[in-house]
């Protein structure tokens, strides 16, 4: 499991426009670079970046290898109603790692 | 006329080269974009805080043939609090300093029983970052004493020796030329305040011997091995040359 950093406040008031910030640990390895025998690293990226917000998505990113290791990715919704707020990040093996987070907006 | 633009070219640059005033003492961060210094600030936004995490769980990770972790004795690890500060420190039974990874990989092997880490791996890096974290805010405050003393003077011969095809020496631009550009870059004071760093170019946390390594490399002299007595004894001088700046671990810097 690779190790994330999420920031997201854990009240808001309903209506109100919140702030979310994401970093995980990865080294988005581009596939480009050359290893110390010369043979070309293989391409490690994650590729697909998804939050959704009691079960709706709310943003969505397509990564590509020019994103610098340990991507942050920071976004804006609304605070609508309580609930879980669901990060999930799929790398190029297709393995994808979830972290949920709770909001309670009153 | 000549002579005069001359003499005062040479006044400027006797001046320069004096170590730089305790009051002029600025730390990289100040030197760092605006973007990067919002990186610093905000924990979550932070990569380098990914290292102290990793850290954290090394810390109560059990390792060698003790099978202990660094928790079972040296507790919680906000006993590590103003540790980071104090490094590089002398080791009697070593003779010689050892910096905070030496001092990690030290312990490992007399009291955990577990082969060091390898220089510079990931996990020495993150659980050296875990450690100095501790300290963030509290100024550097290596000690002098007569058993540091030859490797600080060693350190300082080494900050002012010319090397490399370039034949400059780290003084030559962090005391006379900081604050100045080298190419798109500019030239900061050498302070190690926030190692070990996250550093943008790196994608990845880093030491300050990694550091040091960059910058021989860059006048092409040939770098000395993580660990060399040289290396330690010119973070020595540096975190000396540092006294009193606060710590920053884990600094962000491009």
């Amino acid at each position: 499991m690779a190790r994330v950093l999420i920031n997201l406040p854990a009240r808001a008031k309903r209506g109100e426009i919140i702030e979310i910030k994401t970093l995980i640990a990865h080294p988005m390895e581009t596939g480009y670079r050359l290893g110390p025998t010369g043979a070309a690293i293989p391409r490690d990226i994650i590729n697909r970046f998804l939050c959704t917000y009691n079960g709706e998505e709310v943003f969505r990113a397509a990564l590509f290898p020019a994103i610098a290791a340990n991507p942050f990715i920071t976004f804006f919704t609304v605070a609508t109603e309580s609930g879980e707020i669901v990060f999930s990040w799929t790398d190029d093996h297709g393995e994808t790692q979830t972290e949920v987070r709770q909001i309670t907006v009153e | 006329m000549r002579v005069l633009v001359l003499a005062v070219v040479a006044a400027t640059g006797a001046a320069a080269a004096a170590e730089i005033a305790p009051g002029d003492r600025r730390s990289g961060y100040d030197f760092a974009g605006p973007e990067s210094r919002a990186m610093q600030d905000d924990d979550t936004a932070n990569p380098g805080m990914l290292g102290v995490l990793q850290g954290e769980t090394l810390w109560a990770t059990k390792a060698g043939a003790s099978g202990r972790s660094c928790a079972d004795c040296h507790g919680d690890a906000r006993s590590m609090k103003g540790v980071a500060v104090r490094y590089p420190a002398f080791e009697p039974a070593l003779a010689q300093p050892l910096d905070l990874e030496g001092r990690i990989n030290w312990c490992r092997r007399e009291h955990q029983g577990a082969p060091p880490f390898a220089g510079e791996s990931e996990d020495l890096v993150a659980l050296t970052a875990f450690v100095a974290y501790q300290s963030r805010g509290l100024p550097i405050a290596v000690q002098e004493n007569a058993e540091l003393q030859p490797f600080l003077d060693l350190g300082k011969e080494l900050f002012h020796r010319r090397q490399g095809q370039l034949n400059l020496s780290c003084s030559q631009c962090h005391d006379d030329n900081w604050g100045k550009r080298l190419a798109g870059a500019v030239i900061p004071q050498a302070d190690p305040t926030g190692y070990p760093v996250y550093r943008l170019e790196w994608q990845s946390l880093g030491s300050l011997q990694r550091r040091l390594r960059n910058c021989m490399i860059g006048v092409r002299a040939e770098p000395y091995e993580y660990g060399a007595p040289e290396a330690v004894a010119l973070e020595l001088y540096l975190m000396e040359r540092a006294y009193g700046m606060p710590l920053e671990t884990p600094a962000v810097r491009p």
